[in-house]
């Protein structure tokens, strides 16, 4: 039991089924096997975006990408648009999706290491780029997405929104990387001492490439999913996932420092995430009382949760 | 300012009478379950220079920071020698204790670098002495760091608005030290000096130990740490001696001998002079362009002053035979760092993960690490290169310096590279690992490995075929065999600075 | 003594004089004193928010929240400012305090600050949103007319950002306590070690940033004459660009006033002059990011040249 409790990520798992229990409680019009598929479907998508983010931050201080957004937009709308709502095109957009990802990622960390900006500024600056992109291609128009991709985004499975499974899928892949495979060892080294990891013989200008690749393709993909489930891209899609991002990765219990890691805390954290929001929306609450219990919870959790770092 | 009036009354040479600056009445600590120092007595009275000897863990850094309030004893008390008027009042230890350590004029220079490098020289002076506010407060502390940097260091250059992380790292120390020697309100009394020498060149640590001298000698008091026997019998008129968390030792310099002082901190002297070995023949392996080489077999060592090019030459040729991009299967070389924390340890991992580091390439089985090999490997190196814990699992911070250092040669020799490359990596390790190290390194060179050595330590040069001496960042001699002697190479050091 | 002049001042300077070159070149009109009031109007409160940005990435911390507390401020000083001042300024003040308060709990239990000031971000957006559900609001006269004075010779926004500039250097850079403050940016442990207290430390920094943050978000409504609890919220990514532009650094405590205001004015011109060249809104945001990465880039060439 005690070492349950030591897993960092227990507490988030907690946290989100309190707020499951106390929103649960106020009895709502779709009741809890409603409240569960819609809290299972859109902390899917938080999921999807906080592996990616925790990749990055795992990688040590600095490092994070608020790229997110745009990126999801970007990949939508264009690949969105490249389908037309044509079904025979699904596995086309699909590819064009993770293409666009795959491209971000590297122009990405291109303005990371050919100009030695902070990733902040360099991922917020190409951001910038991404979100004319998508303007440009858009207009304002909302093309709806293939039948068949939007029926599989909304559908079920065994009771269970499909989306989600593509979450748990590529929460146990990402769980495999980070735990047990070399790529999660290399990025966990690199996000604890650079320097060191350099010098054991770790490339870790690859590591780190590959790093904003994978979490700009996990981002794609998302706002891929996301377009098709909700019936089409829209230019301020991605905004949530800017914060919700980052917040789902400190609130499962990574450290923002980098260097330590874990998986099982990102769905919890998104699941927490959105069920505090509906539990707050049924309890009858404003916006703006909303909003600020929020953000109040976010930071006792995070005050509440950490643990000093032991210098000695 | 009591400096000057309070220096005659207290006579010189460790004046048995004098009131101590700082007394310990039993005073122990430990940490949970952990003993680092067991209740002991010890005073440091004005006009003494105590040496404080022993090797890693032995307890030296619990009882300076006892001295300097870094933490409350758990029992028993640190008594200071307070100025008249200067009764400290205050709630917590950090009001109480820390405001007494100041009064009492007691200072430290620590090992790690504990200056703030966004900051000037004087900036950081600031930051240690309090009363450099309001008007005119940059002036006064530049003036008192020139004073205090040209007594200690005479002809130094460092210039007062220097920002810190711009110098040299042995100028950095010597910041350091100067701070600790700078006039205040509270003036110096009893500086504690923390391996003060590891970055120093033999002359600037000359004048180190002169300066020291002199300090003590008009009545302040020094406690000195540090592993270099023949600093200790230099500087010091006591010698305190630390094993296991106890004071075993506390005697005049005088009464030891380096054979003696050696035995008292529990360890045999390593021979003199190494046995002698065929020096490799053979076509050279590797090359820099700037002349270093070695043959496979060889030790190389990189001697010369600190801070001539020695640690960027070393650096360079690691960074060139491993990349950034292209994980090698087979790695071509493996470092060690110096300095553990900037360059070594993964803090956050075992000590198993920090063993596996390098070369993880051979663990790996479609991608993902074989966990079971890779405990094998920590086992076999734990017991061939003695890492002292009883569970690889444990994090690398809850090791003694000296066996994350160890953990850190275990790293390198683990991964069969043929060479392996070696950042000054017995900095404040104990004499009992390092020999035992040097036999490591003269078995594997022995196998066929090529060990290039940065050294600040001539025992360490002396051990190897052949020594390259750095000179204003070029190669200004090349020494072989016999001809490796202290002599030579502190000739080679300093021929072209006195041209200079 | 002539306070010397960083290296690292010298692009953000030059960088924002080849854009006003630039912007002269296509609108020759704005080389006047109402022209260039016109093009730094907006300057005055991106200056505030970038100098309390750097500060708190001077103690070694970045500051999420920035837009929103900003815009809280704004809807906080067009209504309660505006309807009952007492009440007005005793929140301002509160305001600040809970940034402290903030630095403080981040040091004491050592928090990540980019989450905390995250989940502020929500804190602060909600309160905004209570205050004013809707945009509205109005400017206290006094604010209005200061912020639209016309003073001889030099527009008030060039004055007011010269002002923000040499009161942050000399705070910052020239002042014992501002030392402090460094200090805990580029070594922590040894000001612990010599006795000052980390979490008073933070607290002051985060104190300091809050009045910078607070000034921003009024002379914002000066301007504007009016609120909404999204007015600002932009700034947080503009201030942290700002301080980059400026030649700050994010960890380590190296940052540089003057440049974080010059960088500040730099992006204000940024937005100026892509106006001036008609590009196309969609490229607009675009143009911006794309200023930034030649920007940064320029900035890498220059260091590169300097290390030569």
């Amino acid at each position: 039991m005690t070492a349950l409790l030591d897993r960092p990520w227990i507490w988030a798992w907690l946290a989100a089924i309190a707020a499951f229990a106390a929103t649960a409680a106020i009895g709502q019009s779709q009741g809890i096997a409603g409240l569960l598929v819609a809290a299972l479907t859109f902390s899917a998508f938080t999921t999807l975006v906080g592996l990616g983010q925790m990749f990055v931050i795992t990688l040590g201080p600095g490092n994070i990408d608020l790229s997110i957004p745009a990126t999801m937009t970007l990949a939508a709308t264009l690949s969105l648009k490249f389908m037309g709502g044509a079904g025979a095109l699904a596995l086309p957009g699909f590819a064009l999706a993770l293409a666009i990802g795959l491209g971000a990622g590297l122009a990405n960390y291109a303005l990371i290491w050919l100009l030695r900006i902070p990733p902040i500024i360099a991922t917020l600056a190409a951001s910038f780029v991404y979100q004319s992109l998508a303007i440009w291609s858009n207009r304002g128009l909302r093309i709806k997405p293939p039948e068949i991709l939007s029926d599989a985004m909304l559908g079920r499975t065994l009771g269970l929104p499909n989306v989600a499974y593509v979450a748990l899928l590529l929460c146990g892949l990402a769980w495999v990387v980070l735990e047990r495979a070399r790529f999660g060892r290399e990025v966990t080294a690199i996000g604890q001492n650079p320097r060191a990891a350099r010098r054991v013989g770790i490339p870790v200008e690859r590591v780190r490439c590959a790093t904003y690749v994978l979490c700009a393709a996990l981002a794609a993909l998302a706002g891929f999913l996301l377009a098709c489930f909700s019936g089409g891209a829209a230019l301020n899609m991605g905004q949530e996932y800017l914060l919700s991002s980052i917040a789902v990765v400190v609130i499962g219990g990574s450290s923002i420092g980098g260097g330590r890691s874990n998986v099982p805390g990102v769905p919890a954290g998104a699941l927490f995430l959105f069920l505090v929001v509906s539990m707050l929306n049924s309890y009858g609450l404003g916006a703006g009382v909303r909003l600020l219990l929020t953000g109040i919870i976010i930071v006792g959790i995070v005050a509440l949760g950490a643990r000093p770092r032991t210098a000695e | 300012m009591g400096h000057d009036d309070r220096a005659p009354a207290r006579g010189t040479g460790g004046a048995v009478g004098a009131t101590p600056i700082v007394r310990f009445e039993g005073t122990g600590r430990a940490f949970g379950a952990v003993r680092a120092l067991h209740p002991s007595d010890f005073a440091v009275r004005p006009g003494e220079c105590v040496a404080l000897v022993g090797h890693n863990g032995a307890g030296k850094s619990t009882l300076v920071n006892l001295v300097n309030a870094v933490f409350p004893p758990s029992e028993g008390a640190v008594v200071y020698d307070l100025p008249p008027g200067a009764a400290p009042a205050g709630r917590s230890f950090e009001a109480g204790a820390v405001r007494a350590r100041r009064a009492a004029g007691v200072r430290a220079v620590h090992q790690e670098l504990s200056l703030a490098p966004n900051l000037s020289v004087l900036e950081n002076l600031r930051i240690a002495q309090r009363d450099l506010a309001g008007r005119g407060w940059r002036r006064r502390a530049s003036d008192r760091m020139r004073a205090s940097l040209d007594a200690v260091f005479p002809g130094n250059r460092i210039p007062t608005r220097a920002v810190v992380g711009d110098l040299a790292l042995a100028e950095r120390q010597m910041v350091e030290i100067a701070m600790g020697f700078a006039d205040g309100m509270e003036p110096a009394r009893l500086v504690i000096l923390d391996e003060p020498t590891s970055s120093l060149d033999a002359s600037v640590a000359a004048q180190l130990v002169a300066h020291v001298r002199a300090f003590c000698a008009s009545g302040g008091a020094a406690i000195f740490i540090s592993h270099m026997m023949a600093e200790v019998f230099d500087i010091a008129d006591r010698i305190a001696v630390m094993r296991d968390g106890r004071i075993v030792e506390d005697r005049p310099a005088s009464a030891f001998t380096q054979r003696s002082l050696v035995a008292a901190m529990g360890h045999v002297a390593p021979e003199a002079t190494a046995a002698a070995r065929a020096a490799p023949s053979g076509p050279d392996i590797l090359g820099a362009d700037h002349g270093l080489s070695a043959r496979a077999g060889e030790i190389v060592g990189l001697a010369g002053l600190a801070g001539h090019g020695q640690a960027e030459a070393l650096s360079r040729l690691y960074l060139a035979l491993s990349s950034d991009w292209r994980a090698a299967g087979a790695p071509r070389a493996a470092f060690v760092a110096g300095d553990r924390a900037r360059d070594g340890l993964f803090p956050l991992w075992s000590i198993r993960r920090n063993v596996s580091a390098a070369g993880l390439g051979r663990l790996v089985r479609r991608g993902l690490v074989d966990r079971a090999a890779e405990a094998a490997l920590a086992r076999d190196w734990k017991a061939r290169i003695g890492i002292r814990t009883d569970d690889l699992s444990a994090p690398i911070l809850s090791l003694s310096g000296g066996n994350q250092q160890k953990v850190l040669f275990a790293r390198a020799l683990a991964t069969g590279a043929p060479v392996v490359v070696m950042d000054d990596p017995m900095r404040g390790v104990d004499v009992g690992t390092k020999a035992q190290v040097y036999d490591i390194i003269r078995a594997e060179a022995g196998a066929g490995r090529t060990f290039l050595w940065y050294s600040t330590e001539m025992d360490e040069i002396r051990l190897c075929d052949r020594v390259f001496v750095y000179r204003n960042g070029r190669i200004g001699a090349e020494l072989r065999g016999d001809a490796i002697t202290g002599e030579a190479i502190v000739a080679s050091s300093f021929e072209m600075e006195a041209e200079a | 003594m002539i306070p010397r002049i960083d290296i690292r001042l010298l692009l953000p300077v030059l960088s924002l004089a080849l854009l006003l070159a630039a912007v002269f070149w296509l609108q020759p009109r704005a080389m006047s004193y109402l022209g260039l009031n016109l093009l730094f109007n907006l300057a005055v409160p991106v200056a505030l928010a970038t100098v309390a940005q750097m500060i708190v990435i001077m103690v070694g911390d970045i500051d999420l929240s920035m837009g929103a507390f900003v815009s809280f401020v704004a809807c906080v000083t067009a209504t309660l400012v505006v309807d009952t001042p007492a009440l007005g300024y005793l929140a301002l003040v509160a305001a600040i305090l809970g940034y402290a308060a903030l630095g403080a709990l981040i040091q004491a239990r050592r928090l990540p600050a980019i989450v905390v000031t995250l989940g502020m971000s929500f804190a602060w957006g909600g309160l905004a949103v209570l205050l004013l559900p809707s945009p509205g609001g109005s400017a206290p006269g006094w604010l209005r007319a200061l912020m639209t004075a016309k003073p001889p010779l030099v527009p008030m926004a060039v004055l007011a950002s010269v002002a923000i500039a040499l009161v942050t250097h000399l705070v910052v850079m020239r002042s014992a306590f501002g030392v402090l403050l460094r200090g805990l940016g580029g070594n922590e442990r040894s000001l612990g070690k010599a006795g000052w207290s980390p979490v008073l430390l933070r607290a002051a920094a985060y104190g300091l940033a809050g009045i910078f943050a607070v000034l921003a978000g009024m002379t914002l409504v000066g301007l504007s004459t009016a609120a909404d609890a999204n007015i600002a919220l932009r700034y947080t990514l503009l201030s942290i660009a700002g301080v980059i532009l400026g030649g700050g650094e994010f960890t380590g405590g190296r940052v540089s006033p003057v440049g974080a205001v010059v960088g500040a004015l730099t992006l204000t011109l940024a937005g100026s002059f892509l106006s001036f060249l008609r590009l196309s809104p969609d490229w607009q945001i675009g143009a911006q990011g794309a200023i930034l990465i030649v920007v940064l880039a320029a900035r890498l060439l220059f260091a590169r040249r300097r290390a030569r």
